[in-house]
């Protein structure tokens, strides 16, 4: 059974259809690309993905349950992480402390143990700092636990968005450009993380970049948007000499007549 | 128990105590006359207060102009309790602290889905219909108020209830709990998306805020023998926005602080009775000039400032500290 199952899902924006009839079909442990020209939909996809958006028709399963209606925090819970294309980190509070509130679904002790501080409350703390800490180091981030998150250089902040999103523990995981403002050693770079996280933490992880060189270097298999519809999906190359592909990205030949 | 044995706690633990003690011996030698005394329930209460809208306005970012209704309901439920069903005081305290916080639930379910200026302008409804409701209210005496509430509220109450109302609040907030409130402040989405149920935090902080507003209530009519509908409108709660916003959004110390600095600036200007409040509003348009984060923005007041060169210790910094 597939993880993720998107059938013919639509999204109408008052007169504006910013999705038409999706069908996605995503695996367990598959890497998949979302590309497209700009305004073609894809973050509206990651909306719908995610429950910041509802559904006008159609329903989303994922791993076998219809996710369409549900809060954001009932789909996080489920499994579904995502990092946002601008940065939304909790910029005013400290490194360690965007982690540990991603950690919260996780965290077992009730409120009575925390007003009244009891033995379970420090020893939950203690283990939920130490795992936040573990986080952070594979993202290279622990020497900054203690920093404020608007301080940290924008890299380390788009760093910051996948590691929060890895402490809440998904099955299934959305980068929304994670590469935007990089330079090619940085993406370079990224793309390794990319793929080793995925294997690492045994995820399944749905991509939206403009970078082609990260897209194709990286995902198995990519889907391409344009005006809210798939125009194409298959494997990097496939994709690449796709003529309506490129035709969206190039646009259409011209013949003079 | 380890951890509740730190340098940190047994400094404030010992400071509590000392001013506990000297505060008391003044009261009882007549050192400190009857309207200092006033001054000094008045000012905790304001602390109970201005700490527990802080948790509402400024950790969980929830701006609310409705803080006097809550105050409202436990000084009438709590008089209601000791007055007309003879209860003793511990009780009608909980009883007051506990309706405000059911109040607090109904009325933040709805309300709290609305944002910014909706929400504060829905709030004030809130307290202003709590207030009229009161007034008309025959069994609580309507506009003539309520009479005969003993004077219980004393040096020693305030003082634990202070005490326990800031430990309570810096206990929530310091935790998974005040964390996720802190959250919904920062960024709803990204908080929603991270799992946090907004609504739901939202709702606590509301709730656990009315607590300790109606408990602050409940020690106010048990120090006033009686007590008006009129005493809890929009400007009493303006009052504690204003201890908020003074000591800084989202730093209890700085609730503290600013609460008692405002009740001592209250009583110095009692000799000046005529330009009272045109001084008392000058100086917090001076204040918030020069400091228009408050007196400690969102940072906390601890033993840690004085030792800056040690390591910081990692109690939790969700408080911002």
């Amino acid at each position: 059974m597939a993880l993720l199952e998107v059938n013919n899902v639509s999204k109408v924006f008052g007169g504006l259809s910013a999705v038409t009839n999706l069908k996605m079909k995503l695996e367990a442990g598959e890497l998949v690309g979302l590309i497209g020209p700009n305004g073609a939909g894809k973050t509206t996809v990651f909306n719908l993905l995610t429950g910041v958006y509802q559904t006008t028709t159609g329903d989303i399963l994922f791993d076998g349950k219809n996710i369409a209606g549900k809060k954001p925090s009932a789909i996080n819970q489920m499994g579904i992480a995502r990092t946002f294309q601008n940065i939304r980190l909790f910029s005013d509070l400290t490194v360690l402390d965007n982690v540990r509130i991603a950690y919260h679904s996780h965290v077992a002790y009730k409120l009575p143990a925390a007003l009244f501080r009891s033995g379970r409350f420090y020893a939950e703390e203690d283990q939920m700092a130490e795992r936040a800490v573990k986080l952070l180091k594979i993202f290279n981030l622990d020497g900054k636990k203690d920093e404020i998150a608007k301080n940290l250089p924008y890299g380390e902040q788009r760093r910051l968005e996948i590691a929060r999103a890895l402490a809440t523990e998904p099955k299934f995981l959305l980068l929304d450009e994670p590469a935007a403002g990089m330079n090619p050693q940085e993406t370079a770079e990224l793309m390794n993380l990319i793929r080793w996280i995925r294997d690492h933490f045994n995820l399944t992880i749905l991509l939206i970049e403009h970078d082609m060189s990260l897209v194709m270097g990286c995902c198995e298999r990519i889907y391409v948007l344009e005006y809210g519809r798939v125009i194409a999906q298959g494997d990097p190359e496939n994709v690449k000499h796709n003529p309506k592909v490129i035709e969206a990205y190039l646009g259409e030949e011209v013949t003079y007549a | 128990m380890k951890r509740l044995l730190t340098r940190q706690n047994m400094i404030i633990t010992a400071a509590l105590l000392v001013v506990y003690i000297i505060v008391q011996v003044l009261l009882s030698t007549g050192i400190i006359s009857a309207f200092y005394e006033t001054n000094l329930i008045l000012g905790g209460i304001g602390i109970i207060m201005a700490v527990s809208l802080n948790l509402i306005t400024g950790f969980a970012g929830q701006f609310t102009l409705g803080h006097a209704g809550f105050m409202a309901i436990g000084a009438y439920f709590s008089a209601v309790m000791t007055v007309k069903w003879g209860m003793p005081f511990i009780l009608s305290l909980l009883g007051g602290a506990c309706l405000a916080a059911v109040m607090g639930f109904l009325i933040g379910l709805p309300t709290l889905r609305l944002k910014g200026d909706y929400l504060a302008i829905a709030t004030l409804g809130m307290g202003e219909v709590i207030r009229v409701v009161l007034l008309n209210t025959k069994y609580v005496g309507g506009a003539a108020g309520l009479f005969g509430i003993p004077r219980i509220t004393n040096w020693t109450w305030i003082f634990v209830c202070s005490v326990v109302t800031v430990l309570c609040i810096r206990n929530l907030l310091w935790s998974s709990y005040g964390r996720a409130c802190i959250s919904v402040r920062e960024d709803e989405v990204a908080a929603e998306i991270m799992g946090v149920d907004i609504t739901h935090y939202k709702v606590l902080a509301f709730v656990v805020g009315a607590f300790f507003a109606g408990l602050g209530g409940a020690l106010y009519s048990h120090y006033y023998y009686f007590i008006q509908p009129g005493g809890f409108g929009f400007m009493k709660s303006i009052e504690y926005l204003v201890m908020v916003v003074l000591g800084g959004m989202g730093s209890i110390t700085g609730s503290v602080m600013a609460a008692i600095v405002l009740t001592v600036i209250n009583v110095f200007l009692q000799q000046y009775s005529a330009i009272r409040m045109i001084l008392y509003a000058l100086l917090l348009i001076i204040i918030m000039i020069f400091r228009p984060e408050g007196l400690m923005g969102s940072k906390e007041f601890s033993t840690a400032m004085f030792r800056r060169f040690e390591r910081r210790d990692d109690r939790g910094s969700a408080g911002g500290q």
